[in-house]
């Protein structure tokens, strides 16, 4: 199978891989580069646990070919924290208990940084209708709308 | 009890604990601590089965049947084997080589791992391809050729289990009919007799479907047998790790696989709900195929396969009956259960359970005279049953009661909430002993129903109600007081294979005062590294902040059975706290040594051992820890650590009262839960923040059940709900903003009065939920909805009734 050579910039350091055409984003994460906090949880691109930011746009990498991200900047949950400091997003889940299992956490927080990055202060319905791509089976939403309040007011 | 109270210490108080009597730096019970799990999770640093990258790891992909059931002619290898990087197919056959093709299943039932040649449903694993890659496996899986012979397939349990149906488990010797087990409780000609002399009866057959767990993380293992050592390291999606341990030893005990050369690992566990308890047969393939090829081989699941091949829960074919006074008196209960169990009963239940406990059925209410059974068929679907978070099949008996109770409420012309305050057992009846052999802990329903209707404002939706219903809008208020029977359980009743349901923790205080405790349970994201330390600190007043907890290692964490129905803090946080007073005896031993006073001299406050009458004499339990191991009395024996293994001397009875408000669209159909209500007592509580977690948690599962989830399958035996195309998992959409609250209610027989919890919610919420659609629709004539309560359910039912838009 053809081998495409592609470069990335994954949470701020250059990557480049060879990859067969049909690799998917989330395999080349995961695998090639080691980045195992983006998960895969279905095959039908429902579920958004496999959730990365792609040139500024939440995309869920189990359905983008690697191929396709070929010149993108990625930011996964490994990139959240910056020197040391955490993302507000990321304080919001464990300050306001919006994660149990972990598994949907990852790409949960990213969907939610890119909803504040488009809307510094969403209402209820808005997080919930953003959020409403990513499954989670544990907490029941409630925690996670108070997280993104949480990170809303921090970031302000 | 395994050990006797020799010292009164060891079994402290178990009064009532409204708020937390350490401060926040011990964390004892009671804080709201932050988990100590979620920096690694948050960061992404969590590890879970599929992180887990071995060297000269390969990959394991599995071919699976089309068929419900078929013959298989005849299974083509070769186009697989000759793509470059497929090392291996494991089939029937192959595994049939080791005697390794059948396995027990966890009810002491049988079911294949490979076929030789007949597959029994959709979705059964044929056989495995073993690759380099992972996608290179998967191109094998596709180009293995199988030849099949479909045959008729039986999908409906009634029909299995007709005389002169065909016989399925044509392995079984002598088996001449389709039926896996009868199980009964109670008296049936008591409850006849009663039920004839019933002034009212209400009859309704109600129908649980077969739903999925679907945790986000499916399942999956890293099997490495190292050849040299003879020793298995099996990483798995496992809630039992130490069950596994030994049921791989009993059953690969032949090819040499010796329990102490076995090392199950459970990781991070993403979800597990009553799915990661059973051993699939992907898991036994892995293994066999790492015994064979002398590599570590990763199988991981995808979605499709998770839904449509592991254990489903339910499936519960009910006819229930309740008679009573005409004043509402509930005199008599009979619920006759066909339960459809597909190919093999894979039942996550204690041995001596087959229908778990199924008959908590009475509930919350005073029940003189009752009898339930359970027919189990086998049909042409996945084997299972697992629990979906629940204590065995206690949500299929609060769903047959809380149902019946308002089909009865409506029969009477009665508010449903009245009737259950008039059935309620009451406070001062506890201990209860139920007519079907069970023995209430302590409840007080009365007050958990009250508080729900104080907190939704009942009377007043009442009102609404009937406002919006002489505007023609459809509004329902639902009601559930459900009672669970949890934290199994006592060995005089509670094996799994003949292995009792005790649970252990082990604790060590090291030197510097900081401890390690460890347990046989698993947490799949509950926060059991927060709540064990919270019990440890509470017990022994070292900062939970100081106290590391691991789990999931069968080479280091001590046997136990593992998590699920919500069993953990009944047993191994028991055995955290009595580990840990066992500790503070020793601790007691070494202050009274160093104080040079008499041991009866003391008195131990949060923290440290101090002198009658003389505070300032005192040791902390660091300086204690510290003397463990550098100036222990002569004769004592070094060292600061205790293990304890505890068989509760009975279940735990959490409780609740749920009341949800519907409302539902004429034109769709569709079902908008507007707000919910969940009023919980699980007694003493470790964690409020952590408790309210699992109780939103486990609503959201609650709604999925009553409104959309259902795997389902047509008359040729192909699934519906196989994936998450159709099998429609609750967003943060369709979940209401959840309104919590609790009673406290203490358990007299756990250490800290604290019962199980994880899973009341999803146990409480779809009788609540099905019970407010039913009332909304009541002025229809509607008596009855079998969930899930789709919107075309709801919208055909509009349509017949004359009332769609």
């Amino acid at each position: 199978m053809a081998k495409h050579k592609i470069s990335v910039t994954v949470n701020g350091a250059a990557r480049e891989a060879e990859v067969e055409s049909r690799l998917l984003l989330v395999h080349l994460i995961r695998e090639n580069f080691r980045l195992t906090g983006t998960h895969v949880g279905c095959d039908t691109s429902h579920c958004g646990v496999c959730t990365v930011m792609l040139d500024g746009q939440p995309v869920k990498s189990c359905t983008v070919l690697a191929v396709q991200a070929d010149g993108s900047k990625i930011t996964t949950v490994e990139g959240l924290e910056q020197g040391g400091k955490l993302h507000p997003v990321q304080e919001g889940f464990t300050e306001k208990h919006a994660l149990q299992c972990g598994f949907c956490t990852p790409g949960m927080m990213i969907t939610c940084c890119a909803l504040l990055e488009r809307n510094k202060n969403p209402s209820e319905l808005e997080i919930r209708q953003a959020i409403s791509g990513n499954l989670c089976r544990c907490t029941g939403y409630n925690n996670i709308v108070k997280a993104v309040q949480h990170a809303s007011e921090k970031m302000r | 009890m395994n050990t006797p109270p020799t010292d009164s210490e060891m079994y402290a108080s178990k009064a009532n604990m409204n708020a937390p009597t350490t401060d926040s730096k011990i964390c004892g019970m009671g804080h709201s601590m932050k988990r100590k799990e979620d920096p690694r999770f948050i960061r992404g640093r969590g590890n879970y089965v599929d992180d887990i990258q071995l060297p000269g790891m390969l990959y394991m992909d599995i071919v699976r049947s089309p068929h419900a059931h078929a013959k298989i002619k005849s299974i083509n290898t070769e186009r697989a084997l000759k793509i470059p990087g497929v090392l291996a197919v494991i089939d029937g056959p192959t595994l049939a080589k080791y005697n390794l093709h059948w396995m027990p299943t966890i009810s002491s039932d049988t079911q294949m791992v490979l076929p030789i040649d007949e597959v029994m449903y959709q979705a059964q694993e044929v056989c495995a391809v073993i690759a380099t890659e992972r996608y290179i496996a998967a191109d094998g899986a596709d180009a293995v050729e199988v030849d099949y012979e479909a045959l008729p397939p039986m999908m409906d349990p009634h029909k299995a289990l007709a005389p002169g149906a065909p016989v399925l488990r044509k392995d079984k010797k002598d088996k001449k009919d389709n039926l896996a087990f009868h199980w009964e409780a109670g008296d049936r000609a008591d409850t006849d007799r009663a039920m004839a002399a019933a002034e009212v009866v209400v009859s309704q057959n109600v129908y649980l479907p077969r739903i999925h767990v679907a945790s986000m993380e499916t399942c999956g293992c890293v099997a490495d047998f190292n050849s040299a050592e003879g020793k298995l390291t099996m990483y798995m999606t496992t809630q039992a790790p130490h069950a596994v341990r030994t049921v791989f030893a009993l059953v690969a005990g032949h090819v040499g696989l010796s329990e102490e050369k076995i090392r199950v690992v459970s990781p991070d566990i993403g979800g597990g709900f009553g799915g990661k308890v059973p051993v699939y047969p992907g898991y036994v393939i892995a293994v066999a195929a790492s015994v064979v090829i002398g590599k570590p081989i990763k199988w991981i699941e995808d979605r499709m396969e998770n839904l449509q091949a592991d254990s489903f829960a339910r499936d519960y074919h009910m006819k229930v009956e309740l008679g009573a006074k005409k004043d509402g008196t509930m005199t008599a209960l009979r619920i006759k259960t066909v339960a459809d169990h597909g190919y093999a009963n894979a039942s996550a239940n204690p041995s001596k359970f087959p229908a778990g406990l199924f008959s908590i059925c009475t509930g919350s209410y005073d029940l003189k005279h009752a009898f339930c059974e359970v027919d189990a068929a086998y049909t042409h679907k996945p084997p299972g049953g697992v629990a979906y978070r629940c204590s065995f099949r206690v949500t299929e008996a609060a769903h047959a009661i809380e149902r019946i109770t308002d089909v009865l409420a409506d029969k009477l012309k009665m508010d449903p909430a009245a009737l259950r305050m008039k059935n309620f057992i009451k406070p001062e009846q506890f201990p209860y002993q139920s007519v079907l052999g069970w023995e209430y802990d302590s409840g007080n329903y009365p007050a958990a129903l009250r508080k729900a209707m104080d907190t939704i404002g009942y009377e007043s939706l009442r009102k609404e109600q009937q406002e919006k219903r002489a505007r023609g809008e459809l509004m329902g208020i639902g009601i559930c007081s459900f009672t669970e029977v949890v934290g199994a359980g006592p060995s005089k009743n509670f094996d799994i294979l003949g292995i009792k349901m005790f649970d252990s923790a082990e604790i060590r205080v090291h030197p510097t005062g900081k401890a390690m405790a460890r347990f046989g349970t698993k947490s799949q994201g509950q926060g059991h590294e927060t709540t064990y330390a919270q019990i440890v600190a509470q017990e022994l007043g070292i900062p939970a902040s100081d106290i590391q907890v691991e789990e999931g290692d069968t080479d280091t964490a001590p046997y136990g059975l593992g998590t699920y129905a919500s069993r953990s803090t009944p047993t191994s946080g028991a055995a955290a706290a009595l580990a840990a007073r066992k500790i503070r005896a020793k601790a007691k031993k070494l202050a009274a040594h160093l104080l040079e006073v008499r041991e009866e001299d003391l008195e131990w406050e949060t923290g440290k051992f101090f002198v009658k009458g003389a505070p300032q004499k005192s040791k902390t339990i660091q300086e204690l820890a510290f003397a463990a191991y550098t100036n222990m009395p002569q004769g004592l024996e070094p060292g600061l650590e205790a293990t304890h293994y505890y068989d509760p001397p009975n279940l735990t009875f959490p409780f609740g009262s749920y009341i949800c408000v519907v409302d539902i669209d004429r034109g769709t159909g569709a079902v908008k839960v507007r707000r919910f209500v969940a009023i919980d007592d699980c007694g003493n509580i470790i964690n409020p923040m952590i408790v309210q977690g699992q109780i939103h948690g486990g609503l959201a599962q609650g709604v999925g059940p009553a409104l959309y989830e259902e795997i389902g399958y047509d008359e040729d035996g192909n699934v519906y709900g196989g994936s998450f195309m159709d099998y429609y998992v609750p967003t943060s959409m369709e979940c209401p903003s959840w309104e919590t609250g609790h009673t406290v209610t203490p358990s007299p027989h756990h250490p800290f009065g604290a019962k199980g919890v994880g899973e009341s919610a999803t146990v409480g919420a779809p009788p609540a939920i099905a019970n407010a659609v039913v009332d909304a629709l009541k002025h229809l004539g509607v008596t009855h909805i079998d969930i899930p309560i789709t919107p075309e359910k709801v919208w055909l039912l509009l349509k017949e009734k004359g009332a769609a838009e």
